[in-house]
C-alpha cells in the first residue's frame, strides 16, 4: 500500500502576519516559514499507518517555488520516504492544485492520499475535496480517526454536531483535523537522513495543466482591531457595567 | 441569473446558518431558490417555503442524502447548477465538505467562507485566521460560495408561500457510506447562533470544571464554547471549539475563562459584541481584544458570577 501526502508551505503559524503597505498581499518578506500545520498531521498519519505495517511506501509531494524542498525534506525527516516538488513560481489556487495533485495521482497510482483539511495562510479548505472530486474518488474530511482496513478505511470526521463516522472504499482521500495524531519532532539523525532521501523535481509548466487563477485578489486590508477596553476590579463591578453600560444582559 | 441556496438541515428542522446564507443571497440579483435534500424531510421543505425572499423551494426526499454525504450532494447538485449564476451554502462543516467537491466537479473556484458582498462577482473573505480580509473577483460563470453565517443577517422566517417543486434523485456514490455518530445533545442554543456565549480554556482545569461555566450559560440562556487547547485536553468534545478551525461566533456577549488568547482563538471570536475575559495571568492576549477584563482567578469569580446573575 502506498500513500501519498500533499504538504503545503506556509507562514509560520506563530507569526503575526501584517498587510503591505499598497495593500495588494499579505508582507511574507522575511517571515518565518514552516510545513503547514495541518498536512504536518497527515504526515505523521501516514508514518503511524506505514509503522503498524499497512503501508509499506509514503510519497510526499508539494507545489511551488524552489525553497518547498525544504518542507518536504522536514516530512521526509519525520520519516516519509521520498519527496516530489511539482515546482512552480505562479500562483495556485486550490483547483489548481488539485489539478497538478491529479497528474501525481495518475502517475503514482497511491491507495491514499492524506492532506491537511486547510492551509493556514489562505484558509480556503477545499483542496482535499477538489481533489476527491477529479479523481472520481471517496472523500473523509476533518479526520479525527483512521481505521484502515483491507481494501476500505472508516474515518471518524469531527462535524459542528459531534463525531461522524463514514466508510469508505480504497482509494480514497483523506483530510485531517487536529485531533488526529500529535505529529512527533524530528531528531538530529532523522534530519541528517532525510537530506539522503530521494527528491525529484518537476516543472508544472511541463505538464500543459491549467493553473490559471479564478480568482482575483483586487486588495488585501487589515480588519477593524478591537481595542482593549477596562479592567473591572470585582464581580460585582463587572456585572454592574454589563447590565448598565454594555446593557447586555 | 438566479441564487441556489442549499440548506442545510437535520432532516427535522432547518439549521439557523441557512437563513444567514439566504440574507446573504439577498445581496445579489435574480430570485432565490432553496434546494432541500434530505430524507423524510417534509418540515425542513415546508419551512424552508416560508423563508422571505425564496420564490421556488427544490425538494428531494431520498436516502442518498438522509447524512449529506459529500459524494451525492455533489452528484445532485451539478444536474442542476447550470441554472444558476450563484450557488450558496453555509460555511460549516457540512458546507465545507461538500461544496469543494461540486466546484471542482464544474471546474470553478470557491470562494470560502465570505464576510461580504461587493458585487455580484466580487467577494470578502477572512485569510490569515482573520488577520487579513481579501477582496477577491471571480471570472468563473457560476460562483461557489460558502458564507460565514455571523456576518450576515438572517433572513425572517413570515408567512411567504414558495412553490415546492420535488426534483429528482441523483444517483448515489457507492463508494461512500455513512456508519454512526455520536452527536453532543445539549438542550443549550447553538453556538453559532446564540447570544451569549461562554467559553472554558485551559485554566478550566478539568472537564468537571465546565459545570461553573453551566451554571453562568443557564442563567443567560447562553452556550458553551472551548479553546483549542480545553478540546485538545478532552476536557469537552469537538464540537465546541471555537476559533480559526473551529466555530466562527459573534454573539452579543462573550465571554472568555481561562483562556489566554492565541491569535487562532480570537479568530474565532472577535466579531463579538461585548467580550469579558476572567484570567489570572494579566498579561494574557485576551484581555487585548476584551472590553471587560477581570484579573482574578476562575474559580472564586465564576460562583459568585452565578449568584449574581
Amino acid at each position: 500500500m502506498k500513500i501519498l501526502v500533499a504538504v503545503k508551505r506556509v507562514v509560520d503559524y506563530n507569526v503575526k502576519i501584517r498587510v503591505n503597505a499598497d495593500n495588494s498581499a499579505v508582507d511574507l518578506a522575511n517571515v518565518k516559514m514552516s510545513i503547514n500545520p495541518f498536512d504536518e498531521i497527515a504526515v505523521e498519519e501516514a508514518i503511524r499507518i506505514k509503522e503498524a505495517n499497512k503501508a509499506d511506501e509514503i510519497i510526499v509531494v508539494s507545489i511551488g517555488p524552489k525553497e518547498n524542498q525544504e518542507t518536504i525534506r522536514s516530512a521526509l525527516a519525520l520519516g516519509a520516504d521520498r519527496g516530489l516538488l511539482m515546482q512552480t513560481d505562479e500562483e495556485t489556487q486550490p483547483l489548481a492544485v488539485a489539478k497538478i495533485l491529479k497528474y501525481v495521482v495518475e502517475a503514482e497510482s497511491p491507495d491514499l492520499v492524506i492532506l491537511g483539511k486547510q492551509a493556514i495562510d489562505d484558509d480556503s479548505n477545499q483542496t482535499g475535496q477538489m481533489l476527491s472530486a477529479l479523481m472520481n474518488w471517496p472523500q473523509g474530511t476533518f479526520a479525527s480517526k483512521i481505521d484502515l482496513m483491507d481494501n476500505e478505511v472508516n474515518v471518524t470526521r469531527e462535524i459542528d454536531g459531534g463525531l461522524e463516522t463514514i466508510r469508505l472504499k480504497l482509494p480514497a482521500v483523506i483530510t485531517t483535523d487536529l485531533r488526529l495524531n500529535e505529529p512527533r519532532y524530528a531528531k538530529l539523525p532523522n534530519i541528517m537522513k532525510a537530506k539522503k532521501k530521494p527528491l525529484d523535481i518537476q516543472q508544472v509548466s511541463e505538464t500543459g495543466i491549467d493553473i490559471k487563477p479564478r480568482l482575483t485578489t483586487i486588495k488585501v486590508t487589515e480588519p477593524a482591531q478591537r481595542s482593549a477596553g477596562i479592567k473591572v476590579s470585582s464581580v460585582t463591578e463587572l456585572v454592574e457595567k454589563l447590565r448598565n453600560e454594555a446593557k447586555v444582559i | 441569473m438566479n441564487t441556489l441556496v442549499i440548506a442545510e438541515h437535520d432532516n427535522s428542522q432547518l439549521k439557523p446558518a441557512t437563513l444567514n446564507t439566504v440574507g446573504a443571497a439577498t445581496k445579489l440579483d435574480g430570485e432565490i431558490h432553496i434546494l432541500v435534500a434530505g430524507e423524510n424531510c417534509d418540515t425542513v421543505i415546508q419551512s424552508a417555503a416560508k423563508i422571505t425572499g425564496i420564490t421556488k423551494v427544490l425538494a428531494v426526499d431520498s436516502e442518498n442524502y438522509t447524512h449529506a454525504l459529500a459524494e451525492n450532494m455533489a452528484l445532485l447538485v451539478t444536474e442542476i447548477a447550470d441554472n444558476y449564476s450563484h450557488i450558496l451554502t453555509p460555511a460549516t462543516t457540512t458546507g465545507k465538505n461538500f461544496m469543494p467537491r461540486i466546484a471542482a466537479l464544474l471546474d470553478v473556484a470557491q470562494i470560502s467562507d465570505i464576510t461580504g458582498i461587493e458585487s455580484i462577482d466580487t467577494f470578502i473573505r477572512p485569510v490569515y485566521a482573520g488577520n487579513a480580509l481579501a477582496t477577491v473577483k471571480s471570472s468563473d460563470s457560476i460562483k461557489l460560495i460558502t458564507v460565514r453565517g455571523t456576518a450576515f443577517e438572517p433572513a425572517i422566517t413570515d408567512n411567504n408561500n414558495a412553490e415546492i417543486q420535488t426534483i429528482e434523485s441523483g444517483d448515489n456514490f457507492a463508494q461512500s457510506q455513512f456508519e454512526s455518530h455520536q452527536l453532543t445533545l445539549s438542550e443549550r442554543p447553538e453556538l453559532t447562533s446564540a447570544q451569549v456565549v461562554i467559553s472554558g480554556g485551559r485554566g478550566m482545569g478539568n472537564g468537571e470544571n465546565f459545570a461553573l461555566l453551566e451554571a453562568i450559560a443557564d442563567k443567560l440562556n447562553g452556550a458553551i464554547g472551548a479553546s483549542r487547547a480545553a478540546v485538545d485536553a478532552g476536557y469537552v468534545p469537538n464540537d465546541y471549539q471555537v476559533g480559526q478551525t473551529g466555530k466562527i461566533v459573534a454573539p452579543d456577549l462573550y465571554i472568555a475563562v481561562g483562556i489566554s488568547g492565541a491569535i487562532q482563538h480570537l479568530a474565532g471570536m472577535k466579531e463579538s459584541k461585548v467580550i469579558v475575559a476572567i484570567n489570572k495571568d494579566e498579561d494574557a492576549p485576551i484581555f487585548q481584544v476584551a472590553d471587560y477584563g477581570l484579573v482574578a482567578d476562575l474559580f472564586d469569580v465564576l460562583p459568585e458570577l452565578t449568584e449574581l446573575l
